[in-house]
Protein backbone atom coordinates (compact mmCIF):
# COMPACT_ATOMS: atom_id res chain seq x y z
CA UNK A 1 0.00 0.00 0.00
CA UNK A 2 1.12 3.63 -1.39
CA UNK A 3 -0.52 5.27 2.17
CA UNK A 4 -1.05 4.82 5.47
CA UNK A 5 2.38 3.43 6.17
CA UNK A 6 1.03 2.55 10.21
CA UNK A 7 4.75 2.18 11.75
CA UNK A 8 6.81 5.48 10.60
CA UNK A 9 9.39 4.81 13.45
CA UNK A 10 10.01 0.94 12.15
CA UNK A 11 9.56 1.24 8.67
CA UNK A 12 12.07 4.70 8.52
CA UNK A 13 14.72 2.54 11.09
CA UNK A 14 14.90 -0.37 8.47
CA UNK A 15 15.25 1.56 5.49
CA UNK A 16 18.24 3.41 6.75
CA UNK A 17 19.48 0.12 8.04
CA UNK A 18 19.05 -1.66 4.86
CA UNK A 19 20.09 1.17 2.94
CA UNK A 20 23.40 2.62 5.59
CA UNK A 21 25.08 5.20 3.97
CA UNK A 22 24.63 3.72 0.12
CA UNK A 23 22.19 6.32 -1.06
CA UNK A 24 25.12 8.17 -2.73
CA UNK A 25 27.43 5.19 -3.65
CA UNK A 26 24.87 3.85 -5.94
CA UNK A 27 25.12 6.36 -7.56
CA UNK A 28 28.87 5.86 -7.97
CA UNK A 29 30.37 7.38 -11.50
CA UNK A 30 31.94 10.57 -11.07
CA UNK A 31 31.85 11.66 -14.62
CA UNK A 32 28.80 12.45 -16.68
CA UNK A 33 27.74 8.82 -17.44
CA UNK A 34 24.28 9.09 -14.60
CA UNK A 35 21.20 8.35 -16.02
CA UNK A 36 18.39 8.43 -13.94
CA UNK A 37 15.25 6.71 -15.59
CA UNK A 38 11.43 6.66 -14.71
CA UNK A 39 9.52 4.00 -14.67
CA UNK A 40 5.89 4.74 -12.97
CA UNK A 41 3.95 1.51 -11.41
CA UNK A 42 -0.24 2.29 -11.21
CA UNK A 43 -3.05 0.73 -10.09
CA UNK A 44 -6.40 0.77 -7.20
CA UNK A 45 -5.13 0.67 -4.03
CA UNK A 46 -3.94 -2.17 -2.25
CA UNK A 47 -3.25 -3.92 -5.60
CA UNK A 48 0.30 -4.69 -4.60
CA UNK A 49 2.27 -1.40 -6.68
CA UNK A 50 4.74 -1.13 -3.42
CA UNK A 51 5.49 -4.93 -2.92
CA UNK A 52 6.25 -4.51 -6.73
CA UNK A 53 8.78 -2.01 -6.20
CA UNK A 54 10.22 -3.51 -2.89
CA UNK A 55 10.65 -6.93 -5.20
CA UNK A 56 12.89 -5.72 -7.22
CA UNK A 57 14.22 -2.67 -5.80
CA UNK A 58 15.72 -0.95 -2.64
CA UNK A 59 12.41 1.19 -1.09
CA UNK A 60 12.64 4.67 0.02
CA UNK A 61 9.88 6.87 1.12
CA UNK A 62 8.86 9.98 -0.56
CA UNK A 63 6.44 12.69 1.58
CA UNK A 64 4.54 14.82 -1.06
CA UNK A 65 1.42 17.15 -0.61
CA UNK A 66 -1.45 18.34 -2.39
CA UNK A 67 -0.58 21.93 -3.88
CA UNK A 68 -2.55 24.45 -2.70
CA UNK A 69 -2.55 27.15 -5.31
CA UNK A 70 -1.31 27.96 -8.34
CA UNK A 71 -0.74 32.03 -9.17
CA UNK A 72 1.49 33.32 -11.61
CA UNK A 73 3.27 35.94 -9.66
CA UNK A 74 6.91 35.35 -9.26
CA UNK A 75 7.13 34.07 -5.85
CA UNK A 76 3.60 33.69 -4.15
CA UNK A 77 3.34 33.59 -0.59
CA UNK A 78 0.36 31.88 1.57
CA UNK A 79 -1.03 34.96 2.17
CA UNK A 80 -5.10 34.51 1.30
CA UNK A 81 -5.11 31.28 1.48
CA UNK A 82 -5.39 30.72 4.97
CA UNK A 83 -8.93 28.92 4.38
CA UNK A 84 -7.30 26.37 2.38
CA UNK A 85 -6.38 23.31 4.13
CA UNK A 86 -2.90 20.95 2.73
CA UNK A 87 -2.15 17.39 3.33
CA UNK A 88 1.20 15.72 3.28
CA UNK A 89 1.14 12.34 1.58
CA UNK A 90 3.60 9.36 2.19
CA UNK A 91 4.70 7.69 -1.15
CA UNK A 92 7.34 5.32 -1.61
CA UNK A 93 9.75 4.65 -4.65
CA UNK A 94 12.51 2.04 -5.14
CA UNK A 95 15.98 2.61 -6.90
CA UNK A 96 17.76 0.06 -8.81
CA UNK A 97 21.14 1.08 -9.81
CA UNK A 98 22.76 -0.49 -12.75
CA UNK A 99 26.55 -0.79 -12.86
CA UNK A 100 26.66 1.61 -16.11
CA UNK A 101 25.59 4.37 -14.48
CA UNK A 102 22.12 3.90 -15.26
CA UNK A 103 19.40 3.96 -12.23
CA UNK A 104 15.77 3.31 -12.24
CA UNK A 105 13.74 4.97 -10.04
CA UNK A 106 10.02 3.25 -9.98
CA UNK A 107 7.25 5.17 -8.53
CA UNK A 108 4.28 4.06 -7.56
CA UNK A 109 1.50 6.37 -8.77
CA UNK A 110 -1.03 7.62 -5.91
CA UNK A 111 -3.72 6.00 -7.35
CA UNK A 112 -6.86 8.20 -6.15
CA UNK A 113 -7.83 10.64 -8.59
CA UNK A 114 -7.36 13.81 -6.51
CA UNK A 115 -3.52 13.24 -6.92
CA UNK A 116 -3.54 13.35 -11.29
CA UNK A 117 -1.29 16.55 -10.51
CA UNK A 118 1.23 14.43 -9.90
CA UNK A 119 0.99 12.23 -13.23
CA UNK A 120 2.02 14.45 -15.64
CA UNK A 121 4.90 15.23 -13.98
CA UNK A 122 5.71 11.74 -13.66
CA UNK A 123 5.04 10.61 -16.70
CA UNK A 124 6.62 12.93 -18.80
CA UNK A 125 10.43 11.57 -19.69
CA UNK A 126 9.46 8.13 -18.11
CA UNK A 127 10.05 4.71 -19.85
CA UNK A 128 6.40 3.42 -19.63
CA UNK A 129 3.65 2.54 -17.09
CA UNK A 130 2.87 -0.95 -15.54
CA UNK A 131 -1.00 -1.00 -14.24
CA UNK A 132 -1.10 -3.73 -12.02
CA UNK A 133 -4.68 -4.88 -11.66
CA UNK A 134 -6.42 -7.44 -9.44
CA UNK A 135 -8.74 -9.58 -11.50
CA UNK A 136 -11.43 -8.71 -8.24
CA UNK A 137 -11.59 -4.86 -9.11
CA UNK A 138 -10.83 -4.81 -12.58
CA UNK A 139 -12.63 -0.70 -12.37
CA UNK A 140 -9.38 0.01 -10.71
CA UNK A 141 -7.22 0.25 -13.54
CA UNK A 142 -9.97 1.63 -15.90
CA UNK A 143 -8.72 5.48 -15.05
CA UNK A 144 -4.56 4.44 -15.38
CA UNK A 145 -4.96 2.52 -18.81
CA UNK A 146 -7.22 5.29 -20.12
CA UNK A 147 -4.64 7.68 -18.77
CA UNK A 148 -1.62 6.25 -20.42
CA UNK A 149 -4.12 5.67 -23.79
CA UNK A 150 -4.58 9.34 -24.08
CA UNK A 151 -0.90 10.45 -22.80
CA UNK A 152 0.77 7.93 -25.28
CA UNK A 153 3.10 6.62 -22.68
CA UNK A 154 3.70 3.05 -23.55
CA UNK A 155 2.55 0.53 -20.77
CA UNK A 156 1.28 -3.18 -19.73
CA UNK A 157 -0.96 -4.86 -18.21
CA UNK A 158 0.20 -6.91 -14.93
CA UNK A 159 -2.26 -9.16 -13.02
CA UNK A 160 -1.43 -9.86 -9.81
CA UNK A 161 -2.30 -13.53 -8.92
CA UNK A 162 -4.17 -13.06 -5.88
CA UNK A 163 -5.63 -16.10 -5.38
CA UNK A 164 -8.86 -16.81 -8.11
CA UNK A 165 -6.79 -14.39 -10.61
CA UNK A 166 -5.57 -17.50 -12.72
CA UNK A 167 -9.71 -18.59 -13.28
CA UNK A 168 -9.75 -16.22 -16.06
CA UNK A 169 -7.95 -16.13 -18.99
CA UNK A 170 -5.40 -13.29 -20.52
CA UNK A 171 -7.94 -13.28 -23.41
CA UNK A 172 -11.24 -12.36 -21.12
CA UNK A 173 -8.91 -9.63 -19.23
CA UNK A 174 -7.95 -8.39 -21.98
CA UNK A 175 -11.56 -8.13 -23.39
CA UNK A 176 -12.79 -6.67 -20.35
CA UNK A 177 -10.16 -4.05 -20.11
CA UNK A 178 -10.85 -3.33 -23.93
CA UNK A 179 -7.24 -2.51 -24.48
CA UNK A 180 -5.40 -2.77 -28.07
CA UNK A 181 -4.04 -5.74 -28.87
CA UNK A 182 -0.11 -4.87 -29.12
CA UNK A 183 -0.57 -4.03 -25.70
CA UNK A 184 1.51 -6.74 -23.52
CA UNK A 185 -0.78 -8.27 -20.47
CA UNK A 186 1.34 -10.50 -18.15
CA UNK A 187 0.52 -12.44 -15.13
CA UNK A 188 3.20 -12.07 -11.93
CA UNK A 189 3.57 -12.74 -8.54
CA UNK A 190 4.37 -8.89 -7.18
CA UNK A 191 6.18 -10.49 -3.66
CA UNK A 192 8.90 -13.03 -6.39
CA UNK A 193 11.71 -10.74 -7.45
CA UNK A 194 12.02 -12.58 -10.66
CA UNK A 195 8.45 -11.89 -11.57
CA UNK A 196 8.74 -8.68 -10.82
CA UNK A 197 11.62 -8.51 -12.90
CA UNK A 198 10.47 -9.77 -15.82
CA UNK A 199 7.27 -7.00 -15.66
CA UNK A 200 9.64 -4.84 -16.15
CA UNK A 201 11.14 -6.27 -19.20
CA UNK A 202 8.71 -6.54 -20.65
CA UNK A 203 7.43 -3.18 -20.10
CA UNK A 204 10.70 -2.31 -22.01
CA UNK A 205 10.63 -4.15 -24.58
CA UNK A 206 7.05 -3.14 -25.69
CA UNK A 207 8.29 0.28 -24.95
CA UNK A 208 11.47 0.04 -27.08
CA UNK A 209 8.97 -1.88 -29.88
CA UNK A 210 6.86 1.56 -29.72
CA UNK A 211 10.08 3.92 -29.62
CA UNK B 1 -14.17 28.25 14.42
CA UNK B 2 -12.02 25.46 13.08
CA UNK B 3 -8.32 26.18 12.54
CA UNK B 4 -7.18 25.10 9.15
CA UNK B 5 -3.59 25.74 9.87
CA UNK B 6 -2.90 22.32 10.82
CA UNK B 7 -4.06 19.12 8.95
CA UNK B 8 -2.44 15.56 9.04
CA UNK B 9 -3.89 13.12 6.85
CA UNK B 10 -2.33 10.36 9.04
CA UNK B 11 0.42 10.39 12.16
CA UNK B 12 3.53 10.08 9.76
CA UNK B 13 2.44 12.89 7.60
CA UNK B 14 2.93 15.35 10.68
CA UNK B 15 2.31 19.07 10.96
CA UNK B 16 2.86 21.49 7.59
CA UNK B 17 3.89 24.58 9.47
CA UNK B 18 7.31 24.23 9.82
CA UNK B 19 8.49 22.90 6.66
CA UNK B 20 6.87 26.01 4.87
CA UNK B 21 8.39 27.76 7.31
CA UNK B 22 11.73 26.82 6.35
CA UNK B 23 10.48 28.42 2.88
CA UNK B 24 9.48 31.68 4.21
CA UNK B 25 5.82 30.55 3.20
CA UNK B 26 6.31 30.26 -0.52
CA UNK B 27 4.90 27.34 -2.05
CA UNK B 28 6.07 28.35 -5.34
CA UNK B 29 9.26 29.64 -7.83
CA UNK B 30 8.24 30.52 -10.83
CA UNK B 31 10.36 29.47 -13.61
CA UNK B 32 12.28 26.60 -12.26
CA UNK B 33 10.57 23.39 -12.65
CA UNK B 34 12.07 20.01 -11.63
CA UNK B 35 11.52 16.63 -12.25
CA UNK B 36 12.09 13.88 -9.42
CA UNK B 37 14.64 12.14 -11.82
CA UNK B 38 16.73 15.84 -12.00
CA UNK B 39 19.85 15.40 -11.54
CA UNK B 40 21.69 18.35 -9.22
CA UNK B 41 25.74 18.47 -8.10
CA UNK B 42 27.28 21.65 -6.86
CA UNK B 43 28.85 23.96 -8.62
CA UNK B 44 31.79 24.58 -6.66
CA UNK B 45 31.03 28.61 -6.32
CA UNK B 46 30.95 29.88 -2.72
CA UNK B 47 27.67 31.01 -1.22
CA UNK B 48 27.77 34.82 -0.77
CA UNK B 49 26.48 34.73 2.63
CA UNK B 50 26.96 31.76 3.76
CA UNK B 51 25.23 32.49 7.08
CA UNK B 52 21.66 32.93 5.32
CA UNK B 53 21.97 29.79 4.25
CA UNK B 54 19.16 27.57 6.60
CA UNK B 55 21.21 24.45 7.82
CA UNK B 56 18.58 22.63 5.33
CA UNK B 57 20.43 23.97 2.56
CA UNK B 58 23.62 23.57 3.69
CA UNK B 59 23.13 20.21 4.20
CA UNK B 60 21.44 19.55 0.41
CA UNK B 61 24.95 21.13 -0.76
CA UNK B 62 26.85 18.54 0.99
CA UNK B 63 25.03 15.59 -0.78
CA UNK B 64 25.06 17.61 -3.74
CA UNK B 65 28.79 17.22 -4.03
CA UNK B 66 28.13 14.02 -6.24
CA UNK B 67 25.33 14.33 -8.23
CA UNK B 68 21.80 13.43 -6.71
CA UNK B 69 18.23 13.10 -7.78
CA UNK B 70 15.22 15.44 -6.51
CA UNK B 71 13.75 12.39 -5.35
CA UNK B 72 16.81 10.90 -3.38
CA UNK B 73 17.45 14.50 -1.68
CA UNK B 74 14.03 14.87 -1.04
CA UNK B 75 13.75 11.38 0.97
CA UNK B 76 16.85 11.80 2.44
CA UNK B 77 16.29 15.22 3.91
CA UNK B 78 12.88 13.91 4.80
CA UNK B 79 11.03 16.98 3.88
CA UNK B 80 7.46 17.18 1.10
CA UNK B 81 8.56 17.59 -2.15
CA UNK B 82 7.00 20.96 -2.47
CA UNK B 83 9.34 22.28 0.36
CA UNK B 84 12.78 20.63 -1.53
CA UNK B 85 11.69 22.35 -4.58
CA UNK B 86 11.87 26.14 -3.16
CA UNK B 87 15.28 25.26 -1.52
CA UNK B 88 16.56 23.54 -4.26
CA UNK B 89 15.05 26.24 -6.38
CA UNK B 90 17.03 28.81 -4.01
CA UNK B 91 20.24 27.25 -4.45
CA UNK B 92 20.27 27.14 -7.68
CA UNK B 93 19.18 31.05 -8.50
CA UNK B 94 22.24 31.71 -6.20
CA UNK B 95 24.59 29.68 -8.45
CA UNK B 96 25.18 26.85 -5.76
CA UNK B 97 23.58 24.26 -7.71
CA UNK B 98 23.46 23.07 -11.31
CA UNK B 99 21.59 20.48 -12.97
CA UNK B 100 23.58 16.93 -14.23
CA UNK B 101 21.91 15.85 -17.52
CA UNK B 102 23.32 12.86 -19.15
CA UNK B 103 20.39 13.10 -22.13
CA UNK B 104 18.62 15.37 -23.26
CA UNK B 105 15.17 16.18 -22.03
CA UNK B 106 12.40 14.62 -23.98
CA UNK B 107 9.33 12.67 -23.49
CA UNK B 108 10.89 9.49 -24.01
CA UNK B 109 13.93 8.05 -23.40
CA UNK B 110 15.75 6.89 -27.08
CA UNK B 111 16.14 3.96 -28.26
CA UNK B 112 19.99 3.65 -27.05
CA UNK B 113 18.97 3.96 -23.75
CA UNK B 114 15.95 1.71 -23.22
CA UNK B 115 18.28 -0.98 -25.18
CA UNK B 116 21.01 -0.41 -22.20
CA UNK B 117 18.04 -0.54 -19.68
CA UNK B 118 16.48 -3.94 -21.63
CA UNK B 119 20.48 -5.26 -21.23
CA UNK B 120 20.80 -4.04 -17.79
CA UNK B 121 17.90 -5.57 -16.08
CA UNK B 122 17.99 -8.88 -18.12
CA UNK B 123 21.55 -9.19 -16.19
CA UNK B 124 20.15 -8.59 -13.20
Amino acid sequence: MIFARSDPASSSAEASAASAGDWRDAISADDGSHLALKVLIAGGFGVGKTTLVGAVSEIRPLHTEEVLTDVSTDVDDLHGVEGKTTTTVAMDFGRLAFDDGITLYLFGTPGQERFWFMWDEMAYGAIGAVVLIDTRRLTASFAAIDYFEQRGTPFIVAVNCFEGARAHTLKEIRTALDIDPHVPIVLCDVRERDSAKSVLITLVEHALETA
Amino acid sequence: MDSPRERRLNAEAGPLVRPYALTRGRTRVQGFRLDLVTMLVVTGRSPQERARLALEQQRILEMCRRPATVADLTSEMNLPLGVMHVLLADLYQQGLLEERRAAPLAERPSPEILQRVLDDLRAL
